[in-house]
């Protein structure tokens, strides 16, 4: 009987706990949503991007004391971990206060079009905004005249970075066609140098110089039109591009699939590899991981035949539907498009202000050219970071790219392109 | 059963058992019911639910951000078997599964052999041997990714010896038949994760097999040294096939590690050139978190899941029997 007795209490005690654990649960989501805590999802969490982001953080925080906030970020490069986290909780209904995305397709294909968005026309009309910002850049987060995101960053995905000592050495200019990179290369090549190094662990790097060579090859308005439907990839100028594509892989280290981004930058600044094409965030690592001197140790050109052109990465924050705290969020993206709030994040960060009225004196050389080029240069948006097309075609775009980069077959990833292209339409 | 042997006698016992039974449902089956009965329901909904939920969406054409949860058919499964990531998937899995769960077999046996030859300091080697099953997947992938990486670790040895220190990167399938859209084969690049993996599993095969030759009288090892059997022909005529049922157990958890291997291979390799060292897990978790085809993810969690129930539903069925 005494051991009866025992259970019963214990069954009682266990239901108890199981009482007070839910009913202390459901208080501290209620808290949650009284005390409206700001939090700012993002992947920010590489050296330089931190502190960017940490910067804004502490600008809002003297600016607004009484606003909680928390960084939500989550590690992972390019958002792989991010996006995946961000997509469950969105599909949950638990979107979070505000969240990085990139301006373009990603943003407009994917979170509006499944109707998470808040429009934020209001919030530009208050700060003056619509013309801080370039027009193509306003249209990159807006659809149907509707503007949903602010862009605090910019980076620039056509840039072709390149070891200053190894081309003084040889005797070699940096290559603005794709001639004159194919020479150089060559002559590299003779002398025992990796001509172009690349790290495609990730397949998003391999799909960057694709790109990149699409750019340069079609022009500005046949790449967009790829994005709409407009051009077929079986066009010849296609093929054409990825025929040049196939032989810039001729010229890549033997390891490539083995490394990530980074290492691939590595052996540029090691010297054991001549140049190597990236976006502008590698400019954050050569200067604050591996303490390269701008202009002097690295040189950098646009990719070649993209000259006049600048591959755009933007990211944005929004404000998703459903979050409780509006009011708070807008104060936060008031802060990341002004003057002020950007210039705290940029020059950390590495990348160029996305208004056109910043402080040019805080930037380096590198940031002070790119600013210059964004004002003038014609945008275009990148296929790899899901700013040209949905997501969907990206996957399926950057599978691809990988199955290309080892079989070299040019019928096969026009083909397989040619296929995915149905998701574009979506 | 047999109700004409000994009719009172059984109907009695009968009927004992059955108030028995009833006396038994009053309390402490009660009791007892109230204890599992969360569990129950817990695993009813998250485990059995969420299968049914995936098996659901399987056939369904949600493949974007907005839910469409219309009938599709055998649609996204279909497409699988058509697509060169899955049919490389396929085979990566097949090799790297039968590779590792010999290497594991082997290895753990050899181990395990060694141990019990009463050494001096086993519990040392045993600490050893079973000091990789302490790290996490992802531990591992990274430490085997540096030592084994072209640029880095082993492969300078091999450099410096003239031995080709580009297998990890190997994009060769052995011999390479073309089947459907892959060469089907032996991919390389798999060796290197079968290294990593056998190498944190092999502790628990070591386990299971010590635990087993543990288990075996020394009579019988004396008995047969008195008819004459040597060292070698005792542990293959007697003491391999007493520990033939531990075999079993651990390719049939060896094998349900590998068939849903994810974060050794997304932390180690990646997918790998031309998907040469991809599975289905780390498909299914890009296809379905990155590119939003839900649907198709769906449904490589099912074919992964169909494919650990092959080894793991015969096993429960026989040892079920083996109870009653």
């Amino acid at each position: 009987m005494k051991k009866k007795a025992l259970l019963f209490i214990a069954l009682a005690f266990t239901l108890l706990l199981s009482a007070c654990s839910q009913s202390s649960s459901s208080d501290d989501t209620n808290n949650k949503k009284n005390s409206g805590k700001l939090e700012i999802f993002s992947w920010w969490t590489g050296a330089g991007e931190e502190d960017g982001l940490k910067a804004l953080i502490k600008l809002f925080k003297e600016k607004n004391p009484d606003i909680p906030v928390e960084n939500a970020a989550v590690a992972g490069g390019a958002g792989t971990n991010a996006k995946a986290v961000l997509a469950s909780r969105m599909q949950g209904n638990d979107p979070p206060a505000t969240f990085q995305v990139h301006g373009g397709a990603e943003l407009n294909d994917g979170w509006v079009a499944a109707d998470k968005m808040e429009p934020l026309n209001d919030l530009y009309d208050k700060e003056k905004w619509n013309d801080k910002f370039p027009k193509q850049l306003i249209d990159m987060v807006s659809k149907d005249g509707k503007i949903y995101s602010v862009p605090v960053d910019i980076h620039r995905g056509n840039v072709l970075w390149y070891n200053k000592k190894v081309f003084a050495d040889n005797n070699l200019q940096a290559p603005k066609t794709l001639d004159e990179f194919f020479k150089v290369a060559d002559k590299l090549k003779a002398k025992g140098i990796t001509p172009l190094a690349l790290g495609d662990k990730e397949p998003w790097t391999a799909t960057m110089i694709f790109e990149n060579i699409l750019l340069g090859t079609l022009g500005n308005e046949d790449y967009q039109k790829l994005w709409t439907g407009d051009l077929k990839f079986d066009d010849p100028k296609v093929k054409k591009a990825a025929e040049s594509f196939k032989k810039m892989l001729s010229y890549v280290n033997d390891d490539h699939s083995s490394r990530n981004w980074q290492d691939a930058s590595q052996l540029v600044a090691k010297g054991d590899a001549a140049m190597n094409i990236m976006g502008d965030w590698a400019k954050g690592y050569f200067v604050n991981d591996l303490k390269l001197k701008v202009n002097e140790d690295f040189g950098w050109v646009a990719t070649p035949g993209s000259e006049g052109q600048f591959m755009i990465i933007t990211d944005t924050f929004g404000l998703p539907k459903g979050v409780k705290n509006t009011k708070d969020v807008k104060q936060f993206l008031s802060l990341l498009g002004s003057v002020e709030g950007q210039d705290a994040f940029n020059p950390l960060k590495g990348s160029i202000p996305a208004r056109t009225d910043a402080d040019e004196s805080k930037y380096d050389e590198y940031g002070k050219q790119t600013m210059k080029e964004f004002k003038e240069a014609k945008l275009a948006p990148s296929l790899a970071h899901g700013s040209a097309a949905p997501e969907g075609f990206v996957t399926k775009a950057n599978q691809a790219v990988n199955i290309f980069v080892t079989q070299k077959n040019v019928g096969q990833l026009i083909d397989s392109l040619n296929q995915a292209s149905s998701e574009l339409k979506k | 059963m047999e109700p004409k042997v000994l009719p009172s006698l059984q109907s009695g016992s009968s009927l004992a058992v059955s108030a028995k039974k009833r006396r038994k449902w009053n309390v402490d089956h009660w009791l007892s019911f109230a204890f599992i009965l969360p569990s129950v329901i817990a695993v009813a909904v998250f485990v059995y639910g969420f299968i049914a939920w995936s098996g659901y969406v399987s056939l369904s054409n949600w493949n974007s951000l907005v839910p469409d949860l219309s009938f599709a058919g055998l649609k996204n499964y279909l497409f699988l078997f058509k697509d060169f990531r899955f049919q490389a998937d396929l085979r990566n899995t097949l090799f790297f599964t039968l590779f590792f769960i010999l290497a594991v077999l082997f290895m753990g046996l050899m181990l395990a052999v060694f141990l019990d030859q009463k050494i001096r300091g086993e519990s040392l080697f045993r600490n050893i041997f079973f000091f990789p099953m302490a790290l996490s997947f992802v531990v591992t992938g990274v430490i085997w990714q540096w030592l084994l990486n072209p640029a880095t670790g082993v492969n300078l040895f091999l450099k410096k010896i003239g031995l080709d220190s580009l297998w990890y990167t190997s994009v060769t399938v052995i011999p390479g038949i073309q089947w459907s859209k892959i060469q089907f084969g032996v991919p390389v690049a798999v060796i290197a994760v079968v290294i990593a993996a056998a190498w944190q599993m092999t502790g628990f095969s070591v386990a299971m097999y010590l635990a087993g030759l543990r288990a075996i009288p020394e009579e019988i090892r004396e008995a047969a040294r008195m008819d004459g059997a040597g060292e070698f022909q005792i542990y293959r005529k007697i003491i391999f096939p007493m520990v033939a049922p531990i075999t079993v157990s651990v390719v049939i958890i060896m094998a349900h590690i590998s068939l849903k291997i994810f974060d050794l291979i997304y932390a180690m390799t990646g997918p790998g050139a031309n998907f040469v060292t991809d599975v289905p897990g780390v498909y299914m978790f890009e296809t379905t978190f990155r590119g939003n085809y839900y649907a198709n993810g769906a449904a490589i969690s099912i074919i992964m899941l169909l494919s650990v129930a092959i080894f793991i539903v015969p096993y429960l069925i026989s040892s079920r029997k083996g109870e009653s």
